[in-house]
């Protein structure tokens, strides 16, 4: 028995063999729990290259309309950023990235 | 039965497969070659070179690929068969369960095989019962013309919407699948389609206008309410397998049910069988009448539902059952797969009977109307000595 306080539907309301109706709904289900590392962006390295975001088989890396200006004084008009709600951890974009921006730290729980 | 409707030809029972296939106009059939089963997609092939089926006939490297390539064409609304015997099905078991969870309403024909090993070819019904929890509707027939007829029936009930569930329709190997009977066929299978008409599906399927996902992970929150609704679709199927055989018989004539009976007024001992060996039985009861015995035989036709109501009515009036059963589940308590359903059900139903468990035909060793005379007279005599229930199942005819 579940020993969630929600109600969850019984068999006569959900369609059978399991299919999923609702097309697009994976987003209602965070799926990012289950990382061991997490990559992090430094946005001072990255070069804005968009190759993490090709590789990502989430795709989990999200790219935002956000100025950012480096230290150096380089100016880019959006910014990456991974969306841990959906990151799995596994390390694809760590490995991609052209100039090592990524960092990939352990997760503490 | 209106004769001109219909044409009469020999057919072998894995022919009367191939000819149900085309007649209720299947669209992709995907299935690997196996002894006894071959010819059923010989004959198809044959059928869409001659331009007489219009389906996609899909070559496959091996039953479970075969199954599975099934699942994908009837997940996208098509309406597809496959056959198979012994060791294929087996292979096929993983997709067995895919097939009716995802609850896509396949057909499959099987000329029931022996399993190896030590290899046999020939019929018994040891692949047939080995899915027995499967989750798929079970017809077993006994004649050429009942495979062509419950092939048609098992799309009737496979897709209907309140049961979409897949039909096995299963016949001996080699003693029907490559022996020929007279078979009526329809002169033209429009009178099929009228019975199992071909309509956009009305259950979930791949869909572009409406994606959908199929195929997805339960967790323990969710896995067992779709389980359960395969026990809600199982319960239903007899309702609904029992309109179809009536709506058969109305337009054309023949008549099926769950179970077949011969010569039960008057009889205190009843055979019940199943497959072809059904006839064997029956002949010997002929036999015995003119010896001044009363004997009755029992078809289990349908063996998924298991129909112990409509077996409850007439066994009730019997003082023992002889079950031959054709496949051994080895180290049950009665080793006979359909023996074991009947002491299920005289216990739930509080019948008070004797039941005598054999098991016979294995391997296709065979059975003759002698054996079957014999039978009953071992089972008089042991009736005699008070022997209510066989302690173990009674292996017939193997050497000791
Ligand atoms: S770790 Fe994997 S899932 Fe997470 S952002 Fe990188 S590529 Fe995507
Ligand atoms: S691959 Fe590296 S450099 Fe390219 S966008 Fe991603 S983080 Fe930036």
């Amino acid at each position: 028995m579940s020993s969630s306080t929600k109600r969850l539907a019984s068999w006569r309301e959900i369609p059978i063999g399991g299919a999923i109706t609702e097309p697009g709904n994976s987003v209602k289900r965070p799926t990012g729990d289950w990382r061991v590392f997490k990559p992090v962006i430094n946005q001072e390295r990255c070069v804005r290259c968009y190759l993490c975001w090709v590789f990502c088989p989430e795709p989990a890396i999200k790219i935002l309309d956000k100025p950012y200006k480096t230290a150096s004084g380089r100016e880019w008009k959006v910014t990456f950023e991974v969306d841990y709600d959906f990151c799995k951890g596994c390390g694809i974009c760590v490995e991609e990235c052209p100039v090592k921006a990524i960092d990939f730290i352990e997760e503490v729980k | 039965m209106e004769k001109d409707l219909w044409i009469r030809i020999p057919l072998s029972s894995n022919y009367a497969a191939a000819y149900a296939v085309k007649d209720v106009d299947v669209d992709v059939v995907a299935a690997y070659p196996i002894t006894p089963q071959t010819t059923v997609v010989e004959k198809i092939a044959e059928f869409i070179a001659n331009g007489e089926l219009n389906a996609e006939m899909i070559h496959v490297e091996s039953e479970h690929s075969a199954l599975s390539a099934c699942i994908g064409a009837s997940a996208a609304g098509a309406r597809v068969f496959t056959a198979t015997s012994a060791q294929g099905l087996e292979l096929m078991h993983e997709m067995l369960h895919i097939a009716s969870g995802l609850r896509l309403p396949i057909v499959m024909a099987i000329a029931a095989r022996a399993l190896s090993a030590p290899l046999s070819i020939w019929g018994d019904y040891s692949d047939v019962m080995n899915t027995r929890d499967s989750s798929w509707i079970t017809i077993i027939a006994s004649t050429a013309q009942e495979v062509y007829d419950s092939i048609i029936q098992a799309y009737k009930v496979a897709e209907n919407p309140d049961i979409l569930l897949p039909v096995m329709v299963a016949y001996d190997g080699f003693t029907m699948s490559h022996t020929y009977e007279p078979v009526y066929v329809a002169r033209d299978r429009s009178i099929i389609l009228d019975y199992v008409p071909k309509k956009r599906p009305s259950w979930n399927v791949l869909d572009v206008e409406k994606p959908i996902t199929m195929g997805v992970v339960a967790n323990p929150d969710w896995y067992y309410e779709f389980k359960y609704q395969q026990v809600v679709a199982m319960e239903k199927s007899p309702e609904v397998l029992k309109e179809a055989f009536q709506e058969f018989e109305k337009r054309f004539g023949r008549s099926y049910g769950f179970i077949e009976t011969y010569n039960l007024e008057n009889s205190k001992i009843g055979i019940l069988t199943y497959g072809g060996l059904y006839g064997t039985v029956t002949e010997a009861i002929d036999y015995m009448k003119k010896m001044g015995m009363n004997v009755a035989a029992i078809r289990l036709r349908v063996f998924r539902p298991f129909p112990y109501e409509e077996l409850l009515k007439v066994v009730k009036n019997l003082e023992a059952l002889i079950v031959i059963d054709r496949a051994i589940s080895f180290g049950a308590t009665l080793e006979g797969p359909v023996a074991m359903e009947l002491a299920t059900m005289a216990y739930k139903k509080g019948l008070d009977i004797a039941l005598h468990s054999y098991i016979a035909s294995i391997g296709q060793r065979t059975v003759t109307e002698e054996d079957v005379i014999a039978i009953v007279k071992n089972t008089t005599a042991l009736l005699e000595k008070g022997v209510k229930v066989t302690e173990k199942s009674i292996y017939w005819g193997v050497r000791l």
